[in-house]
């Protein structure tokens, strides 16, 4: 486990990658040098005090401590889903419901099944690995459902002119957005150890232990994701379009 | 009264488009509305579907305040037929089937048969791909689906603009057919012919007023 120790003096050096990308910026005039630099602070930052935390909590080994945690994943992969809506009349709370009871019920059949033990270690990853998943996936799905909107609004007017309900109306839209949101978890899925060899996976291998269990963690991991992003993009899917009409059941397009 | 439309005025993003307008139609009228281009007509006919909602004033459906009256339940008596209508689905009995189950009814094939005779067309164009079908077809297919549940009133949006003259003549004939049977029409239209034998004709300006 030592070697996979860094050194200090390595992440100082491993600095120069991010140089790369700041030389990049600035031949090419992109103008995103202040971006890179303020997103490297941050994420130094924010991962120091995340490991910091992560370590007491781990140690405590308490289960109201081990909720709150998941709690404050949940609410910020839902804040940040939120953010992608480009709904003007966009509500959080969609997105806290989606990705809450797809990450909980996940969970609930991993911990039910045997398949992870209820314990800070193992709950508090699988929990940001799937909220993770999960907001790209709302995100996706409500960008999907807004393209949608405009591209397919003259059809959705047909349907509410013969006097369909706006859910009925919006049936074909809603497919096509979770359809969307879903497909990257799926291609992933497809591609999995012949593309990319997951980080979960690598770092089991890294840290020594036998291929053949990282690679059962990474099963285990793929039907996860394939659960909660369906989970997560058919909730946020069927609560969002409903944003778009308003109360006379009129379809409005910011 | 059937419909009242009473000082009617719609704004979008502080540009007028309509501006204080007032009409009515009775039981089994046929009121034609004509005017230049981007004056209105269309989204006259868009507030009395229920499409949209008046910036200020009140529509009236027995004299009942449309604000008031379930949006489904009244978009199923007033029916608005677009310009250039968007067939869904992949066959024409995807569209034929849809007021059916909006209204989680069995087809009807008797209805359907009986509509499709009455725009020169037959039952083996329910198999048809949308793709497979001319622009009058497609338009004739359009208005019966908006007929396959007799509406109270009609609004049609400019059906036979681009359309051929025997495709014309068999969307009047639909039409005339819907009126005789008891339905109120308000349509648009520039159509010369159809201004013609108007019997009631409305005119507005560039403004978004009436005439």
């Amino acid at each position: 486990m030592k070697s996979l120790a860094v050194s200090n003096w390595s992440l100082l050096l491993a600095f120069a990658l991010v140089l790369v990308s700041i030389a990049i910026s600035a031949k090419e005039k992109l103008g995103l040098t202040k971006d890179i630099l303020i997103s490297v602070v941050r994420a130094i930052i924010q991962l120091i005090i995340v490991g910091y935390i992560l370590k007491f909590i781990l140690h405590a080994n308490n289960l109201i401590l081990t909720i709150v945690s998941t709690t404050v994943i949940i609410f910020n992969a839902s804040w940040n889903a939120n953010q992608r809506d480009p709904n003007s009349k966009r509500k959080i709370w969609n997105s806290v419901i989606a990705i809450l009871v797809g990450t909980y019920i996940t969970l609930g059949i991993l911990v039910l099944s045997g398949t992870i033990k209820p314990t800070p270690m193992q709950v508090i990853p699988i929990t940001g690995m799937i909220a993770g998943n999960e907001m790209v996936a709302v995100g996706l799905c409500y960008k999907a459902l807004n393209d949608s909107f405009h591209d397919l609004q003259q059809q959705i007017l047909e349907r509410l002119a013969l006097g369909s309900d706006i859910k009925t109306a919006c049936f074909p839209i809603l497919r096509r957005s979770i359809k969307t949101a879903m497909q990257p978890t799926i291609d992933s899925a497809k591609t999995v150890g012949l593309v990319n060899l997951p980080g979960m996976m690598s770092g089991l291998i890294f840290a020594g232990v036998n291929p053949i269990y990282a690679i059962k963690y990474q099963i285990m991991i793929t039907f996860m994701l394939l659960s909660a992003t369906s989970l997560g993009a058919v909730i946020a899917g069927y609560l969002a379009y409903r944003n778009y009409f308003n109360e006379r059941k009129q379809l409005e397009l910011g | 009264m059937l419909l009242k439309l009473d000082h009617i005025s719609y704004k979008v993003k502080k540009k007028k488009i309509l501006h204080n307008i007032s009409f009515s139609l009775k039981k089994h009228d046929f009121l034609t509305l004509t005017g230049p281009s981007g004056c209105g007509k269309s989204t006259i006919l868009k507030l009395v579907a229920s499409l949209i909602s008046p910036t200020t004033g009140t529509i009236f459906y027995q004299d009942r305040d449309i604000a008031e009256i379930d949006p489904i339940q009244y978009r199923r008596k007033v029916s608005y037929c677009f310009q250039q209508p968007l067939l869904f689905g992949k066959t024409v009995n995807d569209n034929l089937s849809f007021p059916f189950e909006i209204r989680k009814q069995n087809m009807d094939m008797t209805r359907i048969d009986q509509l499709l005779r009455l725009v020169d067309l037959d039952h083996s164009y329910l198999d048809k791909k949308k793709e497979e079908l001319s622009g009058g077809e497609k338009q004739r297919v359009a208005l019966i689906r908006n007929l396959l549940f007799m509406p109270k009133i009609l609004l049609l949006d400019e059906v036979t603009t681009g359309l051929d003259d025997q495709s014309k003549e068999i969307v009047h004939h639909l039409i005339n057919d819907c009126h005789e049977k008891g339905t109120t029409i308000l349509q648009v239209t520039h159509d010369q012919e159809e201004l013609h034998s108007a019997s009631k004709l409305m005119k507005m300006t560039k403004e978004g007023t009436l005439a």
